[in-house]
């Protein structure tokens, strides 16, 4: 971004990476696919790179106030900077916080989620699923992250990515507004889970071993990292594959 | 003369207790913090009229909602018929509107026996459900003692006022048979009239069993108005306001403290000058009156059903956090803290609190801030809020989180991030491929 902005141009739109797209080498794999599908239909964006900073998302979920509006102002502060008008996140946490909490500290942006970026542009007809790899005949199934789908009631954007595959989708018996966390929200991916029976991410797995499917689409780089831990747990690497929806749809469309 | 003197006094009893106890409830939820929920009317009354009225997120439990259904639509056109005998008692008359409703007040009659009917065999099959089919709903570990005794009371006090209604309609109907005294021909009975057969023939017995039901059918619905107040059968009244106060945000925000914004801007700005409030307010909540009268409202609202425990993916996977413990724990403190102002006056202390005395930590950290709970509440009550603000008392007032999310803290304090990775290395993605 700084280097756009030093160049006196703006972007069409800003892609926040998160602090999971940037660090986790699984997301980061999310991150290229996203970047992947914004340069194939030619749509300008920037990055604000070493700029950037965690929204304060789990500061905010376990409770630390002070911490998350520490973030949240000096995000702001450079979100502004910038005249950022239209953000794209590649996260669910991200998008929800900056999307809903920011507005409240004076940070006024557009925000979608990646999934509902994919969503305009197949309704837009740039993006098809030809050329590529195919998926038909598959058993897909979807997970909805909590803060998309309950939290934001985005449960059709990512569905809408997996229609036009013409694969064999199917639904989880808890889904949409029904649907199981992962176990990673509310700060959880930062810390032990609580006593119990079982991890959180050990029980959707049953639901997914019921659904039959040989990819699960996440849209959530927490929930990717708790399903691959539930696939891996049940040793199901070689049946099971955990695809978030930009790189199911960077291999449909074969960028 | 005597019955109808009698009558009023009970009735009068029965509304001054009630609105006594109905005001100190009232009370005690406006010791909760502000909070402002007089914005957009509208919304508000469409809400309260699609969830409350309109039972519209019962549905996603079929069979529960059809039962539940008929017991609401019971409840509340049956009382068409207390208010007939309301009047009947205070002026000594019997079945005041069959002259005036002419053939209107036979097929009315006909409408609340079947409604009757459907009542008692809905409270049937949930006794049975709650008792026999012990459902996994019913039976948490918060669902022992007075809430299961409770639950059953509210099952058989309205199987008996049902019973009692349609025996009570039965004699009527044999007497008017009988063309005795007073009882004129009014009404079709066409649930009660099955039950002639079983009653005596006697004209004298037959009119003691009517007077007798009349009497048990209205001191029960009056003595069932005084024992809402002390359970959670008070939904019935409070569903409409919990629904209409809703949070009409997304799920998804939280809220944004104003307290702790003022702090935030004068660090990072000196020359900022924080509002001052009168009163040092604690951040988050460590017990009831740190929480706002809705959250208070929505503990009083709270009627068991589980539906948020059942959902809760901590719950499901046996951690000890059940959100309909939270909603019980919190009710139950506030009713605590009631009584004790009551009883001791507005400072006393007693030295207990909502956390570690009502809810562990353990508890409010097994929470993934999913909003299943949220979304599952037949009337919109948020336990996540509790547990969000009692997170915030925890981590802001006392510094306790557990160890591994103080890391978080840290790394997201020093390097921008939860985890401990230098900032420098956020375009990393970029080289590799």
């Amino acid at each position: 971004m700084a280097e756009m902005a030093a160049e006196g141009k703006q972007p069409e739109i800003l892609f926040w990476v998160g602090c999971a797209g940037s660090f986790d080498e699984r997301a980061q794999r999310i991150t290229r696919a996203i970047c992947k599908i914004l340069n194939h239909v030619g749509i300008s964006f920037a990055v604000l790179g070493t700029e950037e900073s965690c929204t304060g998302d789990p500061a905010k979920r376990a409770g630390n106030e002070f911490l998350f509006q520490m973030q949240a102002m000096a995000n702001i502060q450079v979100l502004d900077a910038y005249q950022i008008k239209k953000i794209v996140t590649g996260c669910p946490h991200c998008f929800n916080t900056i999307k809903n909490e920011y507005p409240g500290l004076g940070g006024n942006y557009e925000v979608i989620h990646h999934s509902q970026l994919i969503q305009q542009l197949i309704d837009e007809g740039k993006l098809k699923a030809e050329g590529g790899e195919s998926f038909k005949g598959k058993k897909i199934t979807y997970h909805d992250p909590c803060y998309l789908g309950r939290g934001n009631n985005v449960y059709e954007a990512p569905r809408k990515a997996l229609e036009i595959l013409d694969a064999d989708l199917v639904e989880m018996k808890r889904c949409k507004s029904n649907g199981l966390c992962c176990g990673a929200g509310g700060a959880q991916m930062f810390k032990e889970p609580e006593k119990g029976i079982k991890d959180i991410n050990l029980e959707r797995m049953t639901d997914i071993l019921e659904s039959q499917a040989t990819v699960v689409a996440a849209a959530c780089p927490f929930c990717m990292t708790m399903l691959r831990d539930g696939v891996k747990h049940e040793n199901k690497e070689q049946e099971i594959e955990v695809l978030d929806i930009a790189e199911i749809t960077v291999r449909a469309n074969g960028l | 003369m005597i019955t109808q003197i009698l009558f009023i006094i009970i009735l009068a009893a029965a509304v001054y207790l009630f609105s006594k106890n109905a005001a100190k409830v009232r009370r005690n939820i406006l010791l909760g913090r502000p909070a402002d929920r007089s914005d957009n009317p509208a919304l508000r009354w469409k809400t309260m009229a699609k969830i409350a009225l309109g039972q519209t997120k019962m549905v996603k439990r079929p069979f529960a909602a059809v039962m539940h259904f008929f017991i609401y639509v019971g409840f509340i056109i049956i009382n068409l018929e207390v208010m007939e005998i309301m009047i009947d008692g205070i002026f000594g008359s019997h079945r005041i509107f069959a002259k005036p409703l002419g053939s209107l007040y036979g097929l009315l009659i006909g409408g609340f026996e079947i409604l009757a009917l459907l009542v008692l065999t809905a409270c049937v099959v949930f006794l049975c459900r709650r008792n026999i089919a012990h459902l996994k709903r019913f039976s948490g570990a918060e669902m022992t003692k007075w809430p299961k005794s409770d639950a059953n009371y509210i099952l058989i006090i309205e199987i008996l006022l049902m019973t009692a209604f349609l025996t009570m309609n039965a004699a009527d109907h044999k007497l008017q048979l009988l063309n005795f005294g007073h009882y004129v021909k009014a009404g079709s009975f066409p649930v009660s009239s099955f039950l002639d057969p079983l009653l005596p023939n006697s004209a004298a017995a037959l009119e003691m069993i009517e007077r007798g039901c009349w009497w048990f059918h209205i001191i029960g619905i009056l003595a069932f108005l005084n024992y809402l107040p002390y359970s959670k059968h008070f939904h019935i009244l409070l569903a409409f306001p919990n629904t209409y106060y809703s949070n009409l945000h997304l799920k998804g925000e939280f809220t944004n403290m104003a307290s702790v914004t003022g702090e935030v801007k004068a660090m990072l700005d000196p020359s900022f000058v924080p509002e001052i409030t009168a009163e040092p307010q604690r951040f988050g909540a460590k017990d009831v009156t740190d929480l706002t009268w809705k959250n208070l409202m929505e503990a009083y609202t709270c009627t068991e059903c589980g539906r948020c425990t059942s959902v809760c993916p901590a719950n499901i996977t046996g951690k000890l956090l059940s959100p309909r413990k939270i909603m019980m724990d919190t009710r139950d403190r506030i009713t605590e803290v009631g009584n004790n102002i009551d009883k001791h006056g507005k400072d006393y202390s007693d030295d207990k609190t909502l956390l570690d005395n009502y809810i562990t930590r353990e508890e409010l950290w097994a929470c993934t801030t999913c909003n299943a709970c949220v979304d599952a509440c037949p009337v919109n009550i948020n336990p996540l809020e509790i547990i969000t603000e009692m997170r915030r008392y925890v981590v802001m007032e006392e510094s306790q989180a557990p160890a591994s999310l103080n890391n978080m803290f840290g790394n997201m304090e020093n390097n921008g991030a939860p985890w401990k990775y230098s900032p420098a290395d956020r375009l990393n993605w970029v080289k590799e491929s």
